[in-house]
């Protein structure tokens, strides 16, 4: 028989705010363990929440930019569960009304079609603390610092049907929180986490086949291959005669395997009501408005433009523009060296080169795109030949002093082509006085002595001269 | 007391001195105080004779009061009246503490309680229950009954207290004192133990309704840290420290709900109480709020459900009570809750996490809040006729301890008049308006939301023409 999948995931998208949705306590990754916990992170007797509005805000942006329905009025729910490093028991969430309702997003699949996948709603929560583990045997750690770190929860429809598709959209997810800069997108820091809800029918079957959820998967990769697991073991139940069970999986990178963590008869009653300690989150158009002006251009319409305006290929378009980072690098050479090919060339190469041999992220990058751009204006300007901007580039690269300037650094590396009339017709004079047989034979017609003659000076230079003048200055004494 | 520490007739290390001896001796009769902190105390003390020194005392600097084992204080226990507690010292002020600190205000211990506030007798106190001051073998009320008794017992002028569903009220009317409990959102709720969040409210018990007002105007105000608390300006708030409760410039209509007196033996005292205000000027109407049955099993269902979930972070891992030698997490929790947790506290957790359960969340937790409503808009209506209304505040005199301790649910109809007020957050206070076998009977005066100043005036005026509130326990009544 032949089996499709249906899959829909639930993002976890850690929000960029400097303190916790509910308390003052700072939200940086990486403190030593309950260092930043304040009372109401602890859920101490009598500490109540306040909500940040930066997170509301947030959360209206990134509705925003998937077209959603922004609910002026939500509420705020206990989710009821007993876990060490739960404080308080609940967790604050929102259950009946999401801040962010029905919205959809564009995914470019490998084939070249795009995919709408429809996003059922988002709506914000806190996080839990940590649990670990494996650091004092025989007893469990718990770090509170992530406790009450502001999440967006964003659920897909089951409108996924392959893990490619699956990680396309986990990724356009990624590129879309990273333009809004509402999430660093650190996946290895779980500043992104999702859960998976996967299920497979026969082909052409209306209904869908009972769905397992696949807990906790922190990169792009793993949601593949969880995902590809679960698929194929589905499959195998169904084909030999079993039944799926509705229940929570936790995917094992190692063993490449998915395994049962609870299943339905073990499911909790959550026990959602409203929060009596937060009043409903109201708030106006006018808000929402406002917020709409900021809205950046989004990775979409920039790759668009790149195609359009800037002439790029679909390729390359998709490449810079899939990055916030490296668009606006992208943009601010283009926008001073004013050649989007020679940019992005540069960008695409050499840049991309000595990035990734160097493990750094672009906005790391020792050559700015101020200095990019410079250099692509002295290629443009002949100051430079393609082989001495190579040669300046890695010079930018590895200058441990970087305040020097471009152009400083041409002289001083003395990559200038030599572009002097009188000084290359003095080379040349004094290389037809050297070699009056050769200069005899290209006088006779024999063009290939054109080369030897551009080969001297150019040695004699060190690669500096600008071809092209030198041509000129022989053709004429000929 | 206020003026004698102006006066320099004695200094506030001298008053307070004074008050914890009285205290370490009396407290055994009572059993009203579950910290007493001398030490803390003396230190406030002093610091309130040098703000004093330095010309910086307000009207309530250098006084010595108690706080309800509820509220957070920082270096002192806070109990709640429970075991899960009884090691707890809270690492921070809650807001209405650290108003009254910021008064110059001095703490001498932290009053006996029912257990998370939940009783309305303080026999559910980890602690012991309180007697109350009028006679040793009735009950004070509760769940503020410590708070209650000592103020009655003279062992201070005035005491905090909370009240989610009566718990200021009933107690001050057993005891003989004035109890206000403000609009919900006038005192901050920060620090304060939760119980049930959308009733919880903090309030004043003192001998007078103009001790209580002056208290109300520090103890309240906005705080950004508190999502539930009220933004407001009100002048006669702000000028109580100054120029005392408002007078009244106009006689007013008082209304009285017909279903608090159905069952209501006592009315001669009541009626006593109306001529008195008669006397004044004011007219007597009376009103229906017809959906007040209800109030009792939509009060148990909102609050227990609340209780419920407030109280799942005392689990044993952080703070509080933890069993020994767990063997898992599972039995870390159990034996850390069951052992933790006193007999009401167990039963309102297990009502509360019934009614919020699927498949009964609808028939409880969504018909409860839809009658709260209800018995809400009751209330808007009559206060479209009336300026305020008068009913007894609670069913009976003290009762005896143990009389129903083994009956909740009579337990529960002692909050018959008491709770509708909660469940619409309107200001409720009682005074003491008489006696019966020798047992202070209170009156409850109910205002609409936000204003005190209209039942504080009323309680004022009755005062000035009535004794009650000056009568102590162990005088004739």
């Amino acid at each position: 028989m032949n089996w499709e999948s249906v899959i829909g995931l639930e993002i976890h998208v850690q929000l960029a705010t400097n303190s916790k949705i509910f308390s003052g306590a700072s939200t940086r990754y990486g403190a030593a363990p309950n260092a930043q916990a304040c009372a109401v992170d602890l859920g101490l007797p009598g500490v109540l929440p306040v909500l940040n509005e930066r997170a509301v805000e947030m959360a209206i942006k990134f509705g925003l930019a998937i077209g959603a329905k922004i609910n002026l009025h939500s509420v705020f729910d206990r989710k009821n569960y007993f876990y060490p490093d739960l404080p308080k028991g609940y967790q604050i969430s929102q259950f009946e009304t999401p801040i962010v309702g029905e919205g959809s997003i564009a995914i470019a699949l490998e084939n070249g079609t795009e995919r709408i996948v429809g996003i059922t709603r988002a709506h914000l929560e806190e996080d839990a603390g940590k649990s670990i583990h494996d650091l004092f045997p025989g007893q469990t750690g718990i770090d509170l610092n992530r406790t009450g770190t502001p999440l967006l929860e964003i659920v897909s429809e089951p409108d996924i049907r392959t893990s490619k598709e699956a990680s396309a959209y986990f990724r356009q997810m990624h590129t879309l929180v990273r333009y809004l800069q509402i999430c660093d997108g650190n996946l290895a820091e779980g500043s992104m986490r999702c859960d998976a809800n996967v299920s497979v029918r026969p082909y052409g079957q209306e209904e869908f086949g009972e769905r397992t959820e696949i807990k906790n998967i922190n990169s792009f990769r793993f949601v593949e291959r969880a995902i590809d697991y679960e698929i194929s073991r589905q499959i195998d139940v169904l084909e030999s005669g079993g039944i799926i069970e509705r229940e929570t999986r936790l995917f094992d990178p190692d063993k490449d395997e998915t395994r049962s963590m609870r299943s339905k008869e073990f499911s909790e009653d959550y026990r959602y009501f409203p929060d009596p300690d937060l009043l409903p989150l109201t708030f106006s158009q006018a808000l929402v408005d406002k917020i709409a002006l900021t809205l950046p251009e989004l990775p979409d319409a920039k790759r668009i433009r790149y195609v359009e305006q800037l002439e790029l290929s679909e390729y390359d378009a998709q490449a810079l523009s899939s990055d916030l980072e490296r668009s606006e690098y992208f943009e601010v050479v283009v926008n001073a060296c004013n050649n989007a090919k020679q940019a992005t060339n540069w960008i695409m190469g050499d840049l991309t080169a000595y990035l990734n041999r160097n493990n750094l992220e672009i906005s790391a990058s020792p050559v700015s795109a101020a200095q990019l751009a410079l250099l692509i204006t002295r290629l443009n300007d002949q100051t430079l030949s393609s082989k001495t901007a190579k040669a300046l580039f890695d010079g930018l690269w590895n200058k441990a002093d970087n305040s020097q300037g471009v152009d400083a650094l041409i002289v001083e590396m003395n990559l200038a082509q030599v572009s002097d009339d009188l000084e290359l017709t003095g080379i040349i004079d004094k290389l037809i006085d050297d070699n009056p047989a050769q200069f005899e034979e290209l006088r006779n017609g024999k063009d290939k002595m054109l080369g030897f003659f551009v080969g001297q000076v150019m040695k004699m230079t060190q690669g500096k001269a600008n071809p092209q003048q030198v041509n000129e200055i022989i053709k004429a004494k000929i | 007391m206020s003026a004698g520490l102006e006066a320099g007739e004695y200094t506030s290390v001298e008053l307070t001195e004074a008050h914890l001896t009285d205290i370490e001796q009396r407290n055994k009769q009572s059993n009203s105080f579950i910290t007493i902190a001398r030490e803390h105390a003396l230190a406030q003390a002093k610091a309130a004779d040098v703000k004093r020194a330095n010309g910086k005392a307000t009207l309530l600097t250098g006084v010595p009061i108690a706080h309800k084992d509820i509220f957070c204080t920082k270096g002192l226990l806070t109990t709640c009246g429970s075991k899960m507690l009884s090691n707890f010292y809270a690492p921070y002020n809650s807001s209405m503490v650290e108003r009254l600190n910021g008064a110059g205000i001095v703490t001498v211990g932290k009053t006996n309680m029912d257990e998370f506030a939940m009783g309305s007798s303080n026999e559910n106190s980890f602690f012991g229950p309180v007697t109350n001051p009028w006679d040793r073998s009735k009950v004070p009320g509760g769940s503020s009954g410590g708070s209650a008794a000592a103020v009655a017992d003279g062992l201070v002028a005035c005491a905090t207290g909370t009240d989610t569903g009566g718990s200021i009220r009933q107690p001050a009317a057993f005891c003989g004192i004035t109890g206000l409990k403000p609009t919900y959102g006038r005192i901050s709720r920060y620090g304060m133990v939760a119980f049930a969040s959308s009733l919880d409210q903090a309030g004043p018990m003192t001998r007078t309704a103009e001790d209580a007002g002056l208290m109300l105007s520090y103890m309240s105000g906005f705080d950004r840290r508190d999502s539930t608390s009220a933004r407001r300006e009100d002048d006669w708030l702000n000028a109580i420290a100054h120029n005392g409760i408002p007078k009244l410039v106009r006689p007013l209509t008082i209304g009285l709900p017909k279903e608090y007196f159905a069952d209501f033996a006592n009315t001669e005292v009541i009626e006593a109480a109306q001529a008195e205000l008669v006397k004044n000027g004011h007219t007597f109407k009376e009103v229906s709020l017809p959906h007040t049955q209800a109030a009792i099993p939509t009060y148990y269902v909102l609050a227990s459900a609340e209780a419920s979930t407030n109280l799942s972070r005392y689990d044993g891992v952080r703070y509080g009570h933890r069993c020994e030698n767990p063997t898992s997490l599972q039995d870390l929790y159990e034996r850390s809750r069951s052992e933790g947790f006193g007999e009401e506290v167990k039963r309102r957790i297990l009502t509360g996490t019934y009614t919020l359960s699927v498949g009964y969340f609808d028939a409880y937790y969504i018909k409860a809040q839809k009658i709260r409503r209800l018995i809400s808009n009751d209330f808007d209506k009559v206060f479209e006729e009336v300026d305020l209304l008068m009913t007894p505040t609670s069913p009976t005199p003290a009762f005896r301890l143990n009389k129903h301790t083994h009956n909740p649910v009579e337990m529960y109809q002692q909050d018959l008049y008491t709770v509708p007020t909660s469940l619409a957050g309107l200001p409720a206070l009682s005074v003491p308006c008489g006696f019966v076998n020798s047992l202070p009977i209170g009156m409850q005066l109910i205002g609409p939301a936000f204003r005190e100043d209209t039942i504080l005036s009323v309680a004022a005026q009755f005062q000035q023409i009535t004794d009650w509130h000056q009568r102590h326990p162990g005088e004739s009544a």
